[in-house]
């Protein structure tokens, strides 16, 4: 065809960082802890929930109504309303949407124009950007920055802030929206109230609506508070609360998001939905559904999931911290969510030049550069070797990979990509010994990542053959940070960000 | 005045309020104090603002592109049929069961694991194979699963992704009218202008009265194509007379795709639905018209699962892979452990497709059952519908039926009047076929209405009480 094909609401968003990985991943057959989901089952109630949802009345296999399959809609009012400090209404306050991705994606286009600035908070959970872009909008970046930490001390979510000034300044007339993620990925940042004032009156004063992701919501450490933006005083009539069961109940590949707000927003969502998808799956809104009524049975009691899951979470992650710190890495605490980063300038300065593209970031290259040469020899690589590392906790194990100039006493793994019968045996002397790897060699040079989603429920893996490791360990790839941090501003340690979704079982 | 006021007011509390960070800045604040501050300022800002009648912000108005696309004909009738009382021969969505092995394996899959996490985002892997493999020996040619197929939310995300992929704002595109109603609102939300020519009914005198005699005039055809026309979205079976497209009139389509350079989107939902005498025809094989034909299909209408919301899109990488950039933009990735499960519906039927078993053979079939017993029905009470040769609906004129309609509102076409008079009267739902018209043609279409007959027995018995009983007089 002559004709020009692609519609120009593409130019720009053609690239997609995930779509890359992802697919290199299964090209090389590597271990995957890029992407933001867990390889442990969701809990057992949600699990039966989607089961009874399947194999109950088979009027579920057909359409449901079309902003939400009503019982759903129904809990998410009542759930969240609570927590809002609204009456919501199932049919005028609620959307249900294809993940919370699709959300967004619909809030986009409702209430984006062509022209229309939106303001994006830096480390920024890639989509925001294409999404403003495809709506003919402008994004506007203004960026979380870390206040230099004190010798020793541990870098931590919280200290990322934003500059009210620089943030005041990024407001004009033409800014529509503000996207704000709280817990942020891939930072871990929980906004405090004081921080979400800022935003709030900013938003206010410049008649700026807020579009809020709050998918990692549940998932909150050290008695920080999730509060939401939209439970702020002034702030109900212009926000858009987005949230994910996918996140929420550890089963991303269901795909329900929802959005909350008032009707006088949310009714041009629903016009966008029902001119794009119009229905979301009925038998995963039920299962939704079914898993939020177990848990409000729970609330408050033992067992109550929202109670437990974060908890568990937040031992991870500070077995984790612990474990990177014996070795030397520097990770930023997160307060919230499933990832952490970590800076990997140390491992830049020792090895500048990897291949790639010139314009191509250094994490970019390096992760891929992990990802194919791990493949390319079993024996390791110089000066790298990767080795695993691994710690075991009363009820946990935690996973990580890293690299390092020297080795320590274990033989050298592959970390990324095959494992080869080394690791078993590194995995029973760490279990055996309880403790971590440390180098025996100078500080190590690299850094990364590890998101601590392994809820572990049997650390007994002694012996574990690669087949049995591969049973439980999913493939994947580590993620640029460069993509998700949409990192605008120099910083001069490129990050590394990944999660880990890892379970070792019996 | 207002609006002068309020910014008015803004600037100046943003001035104050610059001034005031900096200076506690200057004076090393923490930040909580500095927040305080602004806490209070942003009170006095927004009492301000509220003093004078406080308007509906024009920063929460809709984006450009959904203005004026809120209104939605399912939304709307699916409520009024919501009411269990009523027979629900409306929405085309079956009452009757999936087939059972349909059933069992979604089963089977919820207990899976691994399928409760993110797939592939342009299709589960074992999903496309599956698609590959059935439509190579339908399209006579290999498909790469990967670069030519798309798996999408529905067939309804997939014409979504088709025309946000591929219209631009300023194209034309031409619909052939009636047509399923989201194609129009759709392509003017990707500011493209849709080009309408009606399919137009040839005399019947004496025989009945089938959806093949609805066709298009070709020259008529031939003049809605110019330089901007960007695409034709072509629908068959069609939707909601049940057209199946002749190889004749598909060849009319495809000289003219070629001729003016134009894409074509082919929506072919139904396309197992088609009855003894017809045969379904793609017209991306005809020659010239696989690089610039993107076809639609849908688990819903295949295997009776409308609830599953998937579909797919198969065509030319060079033109797939937009509708994946709009993919990986939107939704990102549909459900897992329904693409396995469709995956292995797909392996069971795709083995034994000579089969009369094989529900692509054995669904039509029943169908055809229902669809002679709705024209019987129709026609007992003096009614004349469209013998469909293709899909789930009949449309019949309904102007003969007594209605009493005074107490409806008088702006809308009668067949939605008579709709919503008929759901709450006589407990029947159907669809009023001007849904499917531009507003220059509802006129000539208001007077049909569209049942949906993938309904058990039961329902069409009820059916059948109601329309039996209409025009007797009550004793």
């Amino acid at each position: 065809m002559a004709k020009r094909l692609p519609a120009r609401r593409l130019d720009g968003v053609e690239y997609n960082p995930w779509v890359e990985f992802t697919k290199l991943v299964r090209e090389y057959d590597v271990v995957n802890l890029g992407q933001g989901f867990p390889n442990f089952p969701p809990p057992d109630f949600a699990v039966e929930a989607f089961q009874q949802a399947t194999s109950g009345d088979f009027m579920l296999n057909q359409y449901t109504m079309a902003f939400g399959y009503p019982p759903l809609t129904k809990i998410l009012a009542s759930f969240f309303g609570k927590l809002l400090g609204q009456e919501l209404d199932p049919l005028k306050n609620v959307l249900v949407t294809v993940g919370a991705y699709g959300a967004l994606f619909t809030a986009f286009q409702a209430l984006v124009d062509e022209g229309d600035e939106v303001i994006i908070i830096e480390p920024f959970f890639d989509c925001y950007e294409s999404m403003t872009l495809m709506a003919g909008g402008h994004p506007v970046f203004v960026s979380l920055k870390p206040s230099p930490t004190g010798d020793g001390d541990l870098d931590s979510s919280n200290n990322w802030q934003l500059d009210p000034t620089e943030l005041a300044s990024k407001f004009t007339s033409r800014t529509k929206a503000l996207v704000l993620n709280t817990p942020n990925n891939p930072l871990g940042k929980v906004f405090s109230k004081a921080e979400l004032e800022l935003v709030a009156s900013l938003c206010q004063q410049h008649d700026v609506l807020c579009f809020a992701d709050e998918v990692y919501q549940l998932l909150v450490y050290d008695g920080v508070q999730h509060i939401s933006i939209a439970s702020l005083p002034g702030m109900w009539d212009r926000t858009l609360t987005i949230s994910s069961a996918g996140k929420i109940f550890g089963a991303t590949g269901w795909k329900v998001g929802w959005v909350l707000g008032p009707n006088h927003i949310l009714r041009h969502l629903q016009t966008v939905h029902q001119n794009s998808v119009f229905h979301c799956p009925t038998q995963a809104q039920a299962a939704v559904a079914k898993s939020f009524e177990w848990e409000q049975l729970h609330m408050g009691q033992p067992g109550s999931y929202f109670a437990e899951f974060p908890k568990a979470m937040q031992r991870n992650r500070d077995h984790m911290i612990h474990s990177l710190q014996t070795v030397g890495l520097k990770p930023v605490v997160p307060h919230g969510g499933y990832f952490l980063i970590a800076d990997i300038s140390d491992f830049k300065s020792k090895m500048p030049d990897l291949p790639g593209a010139a314009e191509e970031p250094y994490d970019r290259r390096f992760v891929k550069w992990m990802i194919i040469n791990k493949r390319a020899t079993s024996e390791g690589l110089r000066p790298l070797h990767p080795l695993l590392f691994c710690e075991a906790f009363s009820t946990s194990w935690r996973m990580g990979l890293l690299c390092d100039t020297g080795c320590s006493q274990e033989e050298p793994l592959l970390g990324v990509g095959g494992l080869s019968s080394p690791l078993s045996q590194c995995l029973c002397s760490c279990l055996r010994g309880k403790r971590g790897l440390t180098s025996a060699s100078p500080s190590p040079s690299l850094v990364w990542f590890l998101g601590f989603e392994c809820l572990l429920s049997s650390p007994d893996l002694v012996g574990t053959t690669r087949a049995e490791f591969e049973a439980w360990s999913p493939s994947g790839v580590l993620s640029p940070a460069w993509a998700l941090l949409g990192l605008r501003h120099h910083l001069t340690s490129p990050y590394l960000s990944l999660s880990l979704g890892v379970q070792l079982r019996a | 005045m207002f609006l002068t006021q309020r910014r008015l007011c803004s600037l100046g509390s943003r001035t104050k309020f610059l001034r005031t960070i900096y200076s506690s800045k200057i004076l090393g604040f923490s930040t909580s104090a500095v927040g305080i501050t602004y806490h209070r300022l942003t009170n006095y800002c927004t009492y301000s603002a509220m003093s004078p009648k406080k308007e509906m912000s024009l920063k929460f108005k809709n984006a450009k592109r959904i203005e004026g696309l809120d209104s939605n004909v399912w939304i709307e009738f699916t409520k009024l049929a919501a009411d269990p009382s009523v027979v629900n021969l409306g929405q085309g969505l079956p009452d009757i069961s999936p087939p059972s092995y349909v059933k069992e394996v979604l089963s089977k899959v919820a207990l899976m694991d691994s399928l409760n996490q993110y797939t592939r985002g342009f299709g589960h892997p074992s999903l496309v194979k599956a698609l590959s493999c059935l439509y190579e020996k339908l399209y006579q040619n290999q498909i790469n699963p990967d670069k030519e197929i798309l798996v999408t939310v529905g067939a309804y995300g997939s014409l979504f992704n088709a025309i946000q992929g591929l219209i631009d704002e300023g194209d034309e595109v031409i619909i052939m009218v009636p047509f399923y109603d989201c194609y129009e609102p759709m392509v003017r939300m990707a500011g493209a202008t849709p080009v309408f020519i009606p399919l137009r009914s040839k005399p019947v005198d004496g025989k009945k009265w089938s959806s093949s005699d609805w066709t298009l005039d070709p020259k008529e055809l031939e003049s809605k194509f110019n330089s901007k026309t960007k695409a034709i979205i072509l629908n068959t079976p069609h939707n909601p007379f049940g057209k199946v497209y002749t190889k004749e009139e598909l060849q009319v389509i495809a000289d003219l795709c070629i001729k003016y350079d134009t894409l074509c989107i082919s929506d072919e939902v139904y396309e197992w639905l088609v009855y003894t005498g017809n045969k379904h025809l793609k017209i991306a094989t005809f020659p010239g018209m696989w690089e610039r034909t993107v076809t639609i299909g849908s688990a819903g209408k295949t295997f009776s699962v409308t609830g599953w919301k998937l579909g797919w899109t198969i065509g030319p990488n060079h033109l797939i892979k937009h509708l994946q950039t709009v993919q990986q933009n939107t939704v990102y990735t549909c459900a897992t452990p329904l693409q396995e499960a469709l995956a292995q519906a797909f392996w069971i039927d795709i083995k034994r497709m000579d089969d009369p078993e094989c529900y692509f053979n054995s669904l039509p079939k029943e169908l055809e059952v229902k669809r002679d017993r709705m024209v019987h029905l129709l026609e007992s009470v003096g009614l004349k519908p469209i013998v469909p040769d293709g899909g789930y609906f009949i449309i019949a004129n309904v102007s003969s039926l007594d209605a009493d309609l005074s107490d409806m509102k008088n702006d809308e076409p009668y067949d939605y009047k008579f709709v919503k008079w008929m759901t709450k009267n006589k407990k029947l739902s159907a669809i009023p076929v001007s849904a499917f018209c531009n507003s220059e043609t509802k006129p000539q279409f208001e007077k049909f209405v569209r049942f949906c007959f993938i309904k058990k027995d039961s329902t069409l018995d009820a059916a059948e009480e109601i329309i039996k009983a209409w025009n007797k007089p009550k004793s």
